[in-house]
């Protein structure tokens, strides 16, 4: 992998000594306290009542959870042209907060990541500004307009790792087939947003009861199943890698269960909004209630709940949007989709551990080492030998989540004014220390 | 008079008020009904008071009452139009609010284009607001009109069956009606192309009908909806002669409803399409007293909103 941040600069970096921490490594499947020691930039030895290494930094973990570092498929850092939203650095600072040490950058940037210069563009600003790795995805077509094949291989050379049109799914058919085998001839994943635009027809929440009291323009699950339904008979037909960006209905969880029993090369992802919030949460009007796919009713929260813990759904990502209030403080159908996510998707998810539906290890794997393996990514493992990308969870830790605290430059949250419990107290990237809770002295 | 209490700064929306609410501002308006029979229409119930009607979707009828409301009891009215969304002048609906909050009126009327913009507002301002329209969401004062116009025929509106027939779907004064009417006792249906009926609307407490001839039947009061033919994205009926021919109230129609039931629209009419001109104009027609009695119904409102509680009482 050619992408890396900030954490390749070339000086001394102190050795950390994780003490008694709870290591949870799904890959390995080990789940027990132990002592990580990281050195140059490495996990260096894991093991129970190890010796601190002379001049280490003691890191006391007791009653925290020692993870590999958290991998997101899906942010919006909006750097290069929407800077007033978020740009690397916010955005990955605000990825460090929230526990990632890995994100995955979305190509609906101004202009679009279509071309290597714009990929190189936000590698190279990763690289000086980012606290995180950034991996870019690519566009699936020329300026996200669905009609002419972007430059794929040129973009997989610069640093992509998949392609997208994100936000605007591919609606012409053959193009999608075409863009499944042309990526397949260089190993990358298709991700699809999965809306048929002729029956969403904009519609700016899902249809139903609450929407037909609201009186808001609506649109109905089918938008999204429909095209899953579509585009697995693409993937049937090509054999394409393919993933399903934030899948939200009941009918799409069960069309990618059975793919997967088909044996088809599908995988999938859920964000912590839509396993948290319905759309009852729309009836007031709240912009920061508006995404796509938007908030659903709660016999698809369950599906997605059951799909995730069940391995349906491979992992969690927050699809972290970022918008500002010129956005965002305005009619509810005129709003922008989107809410952030980064630095709240530790706690909502982890509410699925202490609802009893998945062992602490399944939760930490839908975070690591799961979506390394939806992309190919490295990371998502924690043990000796490998880059020491690690993140440190109070699981227990209550917190309130304010506006002002929130690193990412948009405050575009429906959990501002929440109560939170668990939380990341330290993210560490490649050895280094990309972040620090008040329990550690604060921001680095 | 009884005394009027109306525990709210605002009137967003019907869903939410009570009964006994929106009895008060029912009674309240009919002493204010007799002021447009008098030779001199005005009282100085609301002298000083400043109400701003801030119209953003093109209306010429709700804002005519809202401003004559107004001016009959003596409040300072301006009118603020514009047809274009906030965004498009570069600025949020927010903004908009805030800036008209800082003349410090008392009372924003807000009739707006998109569901949800008079509670937003209402959220970020210190005057009264009172939702004129929102979108497809709400028009509170339409059917406290309506309620005002079936009580009066009816005598009271529990224990009638009101059917509400046409553009269930994108209609404001429809679901403003359900959650008044039910509030007050009345069982209501609803009619028209399942196109037109929206998902879920049976969870409403609703009958839905998908033929307008069993939903006349035994009806009290039949209550026609504009087709809104601008509204529609996509179209939801082929041509407004078939929706005529299936879906219009005529007279073999109405003969199915109780031979005393009243005919409704909130105007305007499309003539000839979702009602024929026989009826619209005939005597079981209430249209031009719903009219005249949304004036008295909005200046029930806009006393309670401008402080009327300490306010001179006509």
């Amino acid at each position: 992998m050619t992408v890396s941040a900030a954490n390749n600069k070339a000086f001394a970096m102190e050795t950390l000594f994780l003490r008694g921490g709870r290591v949870l490594d799904p890959a390995s499947g080990f789940d027990g306290q132990a002592d990580v020691v990281i050195s140059d930039g490495v996990i260096a030895r894991i093991a129970p009542g190890a010796e601190a290494p002379a001049g280490a930094r003691i890191v006391d973990c007791k009653g925290l959870w020692v993870t590999p570092g958290f991998i997101d498929l899906h942010v919006h850092l909006r750097e290069p042209g929407q800077e007033y939203k978020e740009d690397i650095e916010s955005g990955t600072r605000s990825a460090a907060a929230g526990g990632f040490t890995a994100v995955c950058a979305m190509p609906n940037t101004k202009p679009a990541n279509d071309s290597r210069a714009v990929t190189e563009l936000m590698v190279r600003r990763a690289a000086e500004v980012g606290v995180v790795r950034v991996y870019p995805i690519g566009a699936i077509s020329l300026g996200l307009e669905g009609k002419t094949l972007s430059e794929m291989g040129e973009l997989q050379e610069a640093g992509c790792v998949a392609v997208s049109d994100d936000g605007l799914p591919v609606m012409d058919i053959e193009l999608m087939r075409r863009a499944l085998e042309y990526a397949r001839g260089f190993g990358l994943t298709v991700i699809q947003h999965c809306e048929d635009l002729t029956l969403s027809r904009g519609g700016a929440m899902h249809e139903g009861a609450v929407s037909t009291r609201a009186g808001i323009r609506a649109q109905p699950a089918a938008a999204e199943s429909a095209m899953v339904a579509r585009d697995l008979e693409l993937v049937a037909l090509t054999g394409a890698r393919y993933h399903v960006a934030h899948i939200s209905s009941a009918e799409s969880i069960r069309l990618v269960r059975e793919a997967k029993a088909r044996g088809l090369p599908v995988t999938t992802e859920v964000t912590p909004h839509h396993l948290t919030l319905t759309d009852a949460a729309c009836a007031c009007y709240d912009t920061n209630t508006k995404m796509n796919p938007p908030l659903r009713p709660e016999s698809d929260l369950e599906a997605c709940r059951v799909g995730l813990a069940d391995g349906t759904i491979d992992c969690i990502a927050t699809d972290h949007a970022p918008h500002s209030p010129v956005e965002k403080d305005v009619e509810f159908e005129q709003a922008a989709f989107g809410v952030t996510g980064l630095e709240t998707a530790i706690p909502l998810t982890l509410a699925l551990v202490r609802e009893g539906r998945m062992t602490p290890l399944t939760w930490v794997s839908r975070l690591t080492d799961a979506p390394a393996r939806v992309l190919n990514l490295p990371g998502g493992k924690l043990s000796a030998g490998a880059v020491a990308d690690v993140t440190i969870v109070d699981p227990e830790e209550r917190w309130e989540v304010r506006a002002s605290e929130m690193l990412s430059r948009s405050k575009n949250s429906p959990f501002v004014g929440q109560t939170m419990v668990g939380r990341a107290v330290m993210t560490i990237v490649g050895g280094r220390i990309a972040f620090a809770g008040e329990r550690f002295g604060s921001n680095v | 008079m009884t005394e009027a209490t109306f525990p709210h700064r605002h009137l967003l929306g019907i869903e939410g008020l009570g009964a006994q609410e929106l009895n008060t501002i029912l009674d309240l308006s009919e002493r204010f009904l007799e002021i447009a029979d008098r030779p001199i229409k005005k009282v100085p119930t609301l002298r000083g008071k400043t109400v701003i009607n801030l119209f953003l979707e093109p209306s010429t009828r709700t804002r005519t009452s809202f401003e004559l409301a107004a001016k009959r009891l003596s409040a300072d009215a301006v009118n603020m139009s514009g047809s274009a969304s906030s965004t498009v002048k570069g600025e949020t609906l927010i903004d908009t609010a805030q800036n008209i909050d800082a003349m410090a009126p008392d009372v924003i009327v807000i009739r707006h284009a998109q569901a949800g913009a008079a509670m937003q507002i209402a959220k970020h301002v210190r005057a009264g607001v009172v939702n004129a329209g929102d979108g497809a969401h709400e028009h509170p004062t339409q059917a406290l009109l309506d309620c005002s116009t079936i009580r009066a025929h009816k005598g009271k509106i529990a224990g009638n069956t009101v059917c509400i027939i046409g553009d269930i779907a994108n209609s404001r004064v429809a679901r403003s009606n359900i959650f008044a009417l039910q509030t007050l006792g009345a069982k209501v249906r609803v009619a028209g192309p399942r196109t037109l009926l929206p998902l879920g609307i049976e969870a409403m407490g609703v009958e839905a009908f998908d033929r307008l001839e069993p939903a006349l039947e035994g009806a009290d009061v039949v209550m026609m909806l504009r087709i809104q033919t601008e509204r529609q994205a996509i179209g939801r009926f082929p041509n407004t002669r078939e929706y005529s021919r299936y879906f219009g109230l005529n007279r073999a129609r109405l003969a199915l409803a109780k031979p005393d039931a009243i005919v409704m629209h909130p105007g305007p009419m499309n003539r000839g399409v979702e009602i024929s001109s026989e009826l619209a104009d005939g005597d079981r027609s209430v249209i031009l007293e719903q009219v005249s009695r949304g004036v008295a119904v909005r200046m029930a409102v806009l006393y309670l909103m401008a402080g009327g509680a300490e306010a001179e009482r006509p």
